[in-house]
């Protein structure tokens, strides 16, 4: 809490530093073309997986709530940008083929042949009514805040107030994702169904930008995002604020007894946890190209968890080391580029094992290395743990262990 | 002398164990008092119920010089109030260091907001330095509090109360698993804060109620049994029935 914002985070020079270096590292390789555009879209869209876990680590790491419910406001930012990319792409390719027309288009006809070309997958022509503002982009960005910041802050104001902790709160976390996740699935729901958002890699109005520049801009735009969402992190958990959610990790009793408003604290981070996490969502899916409602599905959950866990929760520079390692190596084994190895009764396809492998090191990191990845840099920084004979740091079950503290 | 927290006639039963029976207790502004009793006398239940804890069945809590009702209060809403309370088991932030405990518990705006944006001014800072004297670490400041003994951490929770300003101090067994050298230091502490405040402390063993030389009441199956000076409960025969005898 005493100190410069750099002495109390000393990690946020090399974390930005490195991120500078490596993207324009990137974008050199790119330029001579030494990388393929979908590569850089791949490492593009890491950078914003690696926000998503950092607002995971604020919430798990750092407050102790193991939120199951993240990627439901991560596909939602992605949802949210969508559909103005749909509808304003969509809208100029209409323009065009009814520019030749006898009589021009009145805007009706045109907002209904745009309908049309959306919906028609889904059998309808309308547009729904959550997309009225589909046509604004300052609208959609400001929802691709809103939307998952409100589903958070009423779903989190009714956990939290209940005092549902633990694994029951993870479980109902998982329950609304689920659910939404379901619901989105329906062609009513209005987003599409199970088609999801589609063509989202054609930004409106540039179709003269070749895709190899396009995604050099989400390059540098999930890059910023990044850095600046490291920043933001930084600054909330060094401060006192930071003190009280790990206070409300490791003793959320103590916390109350203080006279602070636990639930006040689990709201604001688990809110302010999905903002950023909209907004990673927001700048992965144009890179992906669509968003359905399968993004959501509980094993997604399980990954930002997981990446977390790898990369060593409650520091943040683990949570994006721990998202960059496992989803680079993942996009490595599922390339298809890896030969199957023949082992007589077994084959391993690594498309198929991968998973397997990832579970297998989850618990063995779970196990073994509850630190993570990010106890790695403990090697240099000579952080050595408390010596307590296997106590946990606090009495509640999201609470330090003794092999992730520092003494 | 004006009278503090007024409990009267609080019930409050537990799957249809009375755990507090029509039980009424008062404290006046700067005041020390032991509350002693055999176990299950309901002690750490009366704290509970103050505290905001535990809501009982009936029976009023007044607080402070409005008689304002303490009942369906929250209990960070009760802790503002001006109501602190140190559990049994030490119970600091173990991760982080003494002078981070300290400053936490600083009487300050509690809000998410106001904590986003605070930083410790050279007044808080001397603030904990001079807390820190008093509970004995001044020398363990950078500390993790998670390091610390047994007893040190007693005495960083009894810091981080008076750190928070409060009124009335809970104190729940604050002498358990101390060496004699510790418990004198215990007690100077507590004495020396009643100077200023309520103090109210739960405790097991005569020894340690003796050195506090206060008033005590005496708790048996959730009411008041007896009142007074030690020597006058200890005198009193239901008592040694109760307890004492045993």
């Amino acid at each position: 809490m005493t100190g410069s914002f750099l002495k109390r985070n000393p990690s946020v020079p090399v974390v930005l530093g490195l991120l500078l270096i490596g993207t324009l590292a990137i974008t050199a390789m790119a330029a001579s073309g030494g990388l393929s555009t979908s590569f850089v879209k791949t490492l593009g869209m890491t950078l914003c997986l690696a926000l998503a876990a950092l607002a995971m680590d604020l919430v798990w790491g750092y407050a102790g709530i193991l939120s199951l419910g993240n990627i439901a406001f991560f596909a939602l930012g992605g949802y949210m940008i969508g559909m103005w990319l749909m509808t304003a792409r969509t809208e100029g390719i209409v323009a065009e083929s009814l520019a030749g027309q006898a009589i021009p288009p009145t805007p009706q006809e045109i907002r209904d042949a745009v309908g049309g070309q959306i919906f028609g997958v889904v059998g309808s022509s309308d547009f729904p009514t959550i997309w009225a503002f589909s046509g604004s982009l300052p609208a959609q960005l400001a929802l691709v805040v809103l939307v998952p910041s409100a589903l958070a802050l009423v779903f989190g104001w009714l956990a939290f107030r209940s005092r549902v902790t633990g694994v029951y709160l993870s479980i109902l976390t998982q329950a609304m994702t689920l659910a939404l996740a379901l619901y989105l699935f329906q062609n009513d729901a209005g987003l599409r169904g199970n088609n999801g958002l589609s063509g989202l890699q054609n930004l409106p109005g540039l179709s003269g930008v070749p895709q190899s520049t396009v995604s050099l801009w989400f390059l540098w735009g999930s890059a910023l995002a990044l850095g600046l969402g490291y920043l933001l992190c930084a600054f909330v958990v060094s401060g006192k604020f930071g003190a009280i959610l790990r206070g409300i990790r490791d003793n959320e009793a103590r916390v109350r007894f203080l006279g602070y408003p636990v639930e006040g604290y689990k709201l604001a981070v688990f809110t302010l946890s999905a903002a950023i996490t909209g907004i990673a969502g927001a700048l992965y899916y144009p890179q992906a190209g669509i968003v359905n409602p399968a993004e959501m599905m509980p094993i997604a959950s399980i990954y930002l968890a997981v990446w977390v866990a790898i990369g060593g929760r409650g520091r943040l520079y683990g949570a994006v080391i721990g998202a960059i390692a496992v989803s680079l190596i993942s996009s490595f084994f599922t390339s298809g580029k890896l030969p199957d190895l023949d082992l007589g009764p077994l084959r391993l396809v690594w498309v198929d094992w991968w998973l397997v492998m990832l579970g297998f090191s989850f618990v063995l990191v779970t196990l073994l290395a509850p630190k993570g990845l990010g106890g790695l840099v403990d090697l240099w920084t000579q952080r050595r743990r408390p010596a307590r004979h296997g106590a946990d740091l606090g009495p509640d079950q999201g609470s330090f262990r003794e092999e992730e503290a520092k003494a | 002398m004006s009278t503090l927290l007024e409990v009267s006639g609080v019930s409050v039963s537990f799957d249809g164990f009375r755990a507090i029976n029509n039980l009424s207790f008062h404290m006046g502004a700067a005041e020390l008092r032991a509350v002693i009793g055999p176990n299950g006398a309901g002690k750490t239940t009366f704290m509970d119920i103050v505290t905001g804890k535990t809501r009982p069945d009936k029976g009023t809590i007044r607080w402070g010089e409005k008689g304002i009702s303490l009942l369906g209060l929250s209990e960070a809403r009760i802790a503002r109030e001006g109501v602190g309370r140190k559990f049994q088991k030490p119970t600091v932030f173990e991760d982080q260091t003494v002078r981070a405990n300290l400053l936490v518990a600083l009487r300050n705006k509690r809000g998410p907001f106001a904590a986003l944006f605070w930083r410790p001014g050279p007044a808080d800072l001397e603030r904990v330095d001079a807390l820190s004297e008093t509970i004995g670490l001044a020398a363990h400041l950078d500390r993790k509090s998670g390091e610390l003994s047994h007893g040190q951490k007693q005495w960083l929770e009894i810091g981080m109360l008076l750190a928070q300003e409060p009124r009335l101090l809970l104190v729940d067994e604050p002498a358990a698993g101390m060496t004699v050298a510790e418990r004198e230091k215990t007690t100077e502490i507590l004495v020396e804060a009643a100077k200023t405040r309520a103090v109210v402390v739960v405790e097991h063993d005569m020894e340690f109620v003796r050195r506090l030389n206060c008033r005590v009441t005496v708790l048996h199956e959730g009411s008041v049994l007896a009142e007074g000076s030690l020597d006058h409960v200890t005198s009193n025969p239901d008592v040694i029935d109760v307890y004492l005898g045993r």
